[in-house]
């Protein structure tokens, strides 16, 4: 399902608010009742489709549900059964540490470095270069992932790929003797955009005199950057961060690249889930380490929530 | 001096290093569908008209594409009208519990993703009879989307005057009519934001019409590509390159009207 995007910060919600407690007379008549036909029909597809769905996903990663056979009929209840079946199972194991490395990897160290390059680089800059720079980034980010999976396909393909042709070394099939490094650039290739645009802002708040008595006060760019600079968006830092994280360990792009292969060394948790669940019938099996994937999820909104919160 | 020539050295070298790292992937989009016979390797095209009659010819290359425009629009048809009554809702009417309400859709809309719901939303379609069903795929795309639009929505409707519908109101408009032809318009860049933000959400979406959608004829253009690239071993490259240029084109030119007309900073962008 697609993850939705909440604002960074939403200064308008903050006047909003504030002027609707001054304010909060029923200015449509529209009345209690009436609001909650309104609501109604948003809130049963929400109940329907999203709300349910990880509800059962809890009750179904206690059973031995299949998609075929006796347990596909008549699932049995389990108990903690999957949940001890993953942790004793090596590729749940590896798959955990794949996503580790792609989360850091491509995530926290390339969207964020990258994203924060760009946009320290282009800081001050108007005009066709920066148009062209942000231009092809935010390309990356907005067209079709089955689109731009197979750019990457292409590009990396052993002997006739581009990369290869350009560094002259043909041999090297970088999606099967690499797969993490591969998907782990091409996320950060893919995913820059977000975090670029989120910095671009934050430095664009920056206040210029702060900096200038910096540089006058004889601090070296580095120091600029480490006392000034960092400081003033840590909080941007911090929310970028948690969302890109979160976005990242639940994408399921790479099984376009590499379908978890070869061998399942890139078979991050996502792609896990699917395999086994999906391809491989243990459906009860998955929805526990969906359960998992949920609960890392929900401390992760919830900092996040937190951190949106404390800014207001 | 040296020190300022040199940096001008490292900044351009760094830009043009940025520049190749994300030009080259897309080079092969734009020059394999006019070249007659492509490989992997970016070409200078020759420039023929040829690959896309085989694209017109392929049985479900445009037909997908109209299942793409009919899954988007349809979702984002749904979830701007739904979102926009609740957000409504939500803003005028003191309701017990509303920021509860308000702080748990957030919650949820981040929290539960394809990959944490697949398992459920799967075994739900196929109790429902929804397996194969474009209404059923857009109704789910829907329940995932509408959390984060009533939120981004609600902060639009706060931030509008209210005389307007108090006036509408002593003039004798029911509520859906004042929701019409006071509010709409109001929100109108609100609204905007939702459609492009739910189109472009479902165009690119893989995972869900991918396990919902087995009949070819009903899959859209993303689960299409990925068949076109990893059925019968041998990728038909020209086929498989123009029609990535098709499927791309439309979020190409939205996110080129996004951006002329609200400079794609709107309420903290798009998700891919």
């Amino acid at each position: 399902m697609a993850q939705a995007i909440s604002p960074p910060e939403a200064p308008e919600a903050d006047r909003g608010t504030r002027e609707h407690s001054r304010y909060s007379s029923d200015a449509a008549g529209l009345g209690k009742a009436r609001a909650g036909v309104f609501m109604a029909p948003a809130l049963l597809l929400i109940a329907a489709f999203l709300v349910f769905p990880a509800l059962w996903v809890l009750y179904l990663g206690l059973t031995n549900y299949r998609l075929t056979g006796i347990a596909a009929a008549e699932p049995q209840f389990v108990g903690l059964g999957n949940l001890l079946d993953a942790v004793s199972n090596p590729t749940f194991w590896s798959s955990t540490w794949l996503t580790v490395q792609f989360v850091l990897g491509s995530a926290v160290i390339g969207q964020v470095g990258l994203g924060f390059t760009i946009a320290w680089l282009l800081r001050d800059r108007r005009g066709p270069l920066k148009r062209v720079v942000e231009g092809l980034v935010i390309l990356a980010w907005i067209l079709p992932s089955a689109i731009v999976s197979f750019l990457w396909v292409a590009l990396l393909d052993r002997d006739g790929g581009t990369l290869n042709a350009l560094l002259g070394i043909p041999g090297t099939a970088w999606l099967l003797d690499h797969p993490m490094l591969s998907i782990i650039v091409f996320n950060t290739w893919r995913g820059t955009a977000f975090s670029m645009m989120l910095y671009g802002a934050a430095l664009a708040n920056v206040p210029p005199s702060h900096l200038e008595s910096a540089r006058l006060a004889g601090a070296s760019g580095w120091q600029q950057l480490r006392d000034v600079v960092f400081p003033h968006i840590r909080g941007h830092i911090l929310t970028n961060l948690l969302l890109i994280s979160l976005w990242t360990f639940n994408d399921f792009t790479p099984f376009l690249l590499t379908a978890g292969g070869p061998d399942g060394k890139s078979e991050i948790l996502a792609v896990h889930v699917y395999k086994v669940a999906l391809q491989g019938g243990e459906l009860g099996y998955g929805a526990a380490v969906s359960t998992i994937i949920l609960l890392i999820n929900l401390v992760v909104a919830v900092f996040y929530l937190r951190l949106l919160r404390s800014k207001k | 001096m040296t020190r300022f020539v040199l940096g001008r050295i490292g900044f351009y070298t760094l830009i043009a290093v940025l520049l190749a790292f994300f030009t080259i992937p897309l080079l092969w989009l734009v020059t394999a569908p006019f070249t007659s016979d492509p490989t992997y390797e970016v070409s200078v095209p020759d420039f023929t008209w040829d690959n896309f009659r085989a694209v017109v010819e392929h049985p479900y290359a445009l037909p997908s594409l109209w299942n793409s425009v009919v899954l988007s629009v349809g979702t984002a048809v749904l979830v701007v009208l739904l979102s926009a009554l609740a957000a409504y809702a939500l803003s005028r009417v003191r309701l017990p519990g509303r920021d509860a309400l308000l702080y748990a859709l957030l919650l949820l809309s981040s929290i539960i993703t394809g990959t944490a719901a697949m398992v459920p939303l799967f075994q739900l379609a196929v109790e429902l009879n929804l397996i194969d069903s474009q209404l059923g795929l857009i109704l789910i795309l829907s329940g995932g989307l509408l959390p984060a639009a009533i939120f981004m929505l609600k902060d639009f409707m706060d931030a509008t005057p209210k005389s307007y519908e108090e006036s509408a109101r002593v003039f004798g408009a029911t509520p859906l009519q004042i929701v019409r032809h006071v509010v709409v318009p109001l929100v109108r860049p609100g609204l905007a934001t939702i459609a492009v933000w739910a189109v472009a959400n479902v165009w690119g979406n893989f995972l869900m019409p991918y396990l919902l959608l087995s009949d070819v004829e009903k899959q859209p253009a993303a689960v299409i590509t990925y068949t076109l690239y990893t059925e019968g071993g041998q990728a038909n490259l020209s086929m498989l390159s123009t029609f990535g240029l098709l499927y791309s084109i439309p979020v190409v030119l939205m996110y080129l009207f996004v951006s002329k007309k609200y400079g794609f900073r709107f309420h903290g962008g798009i998700k891919r």
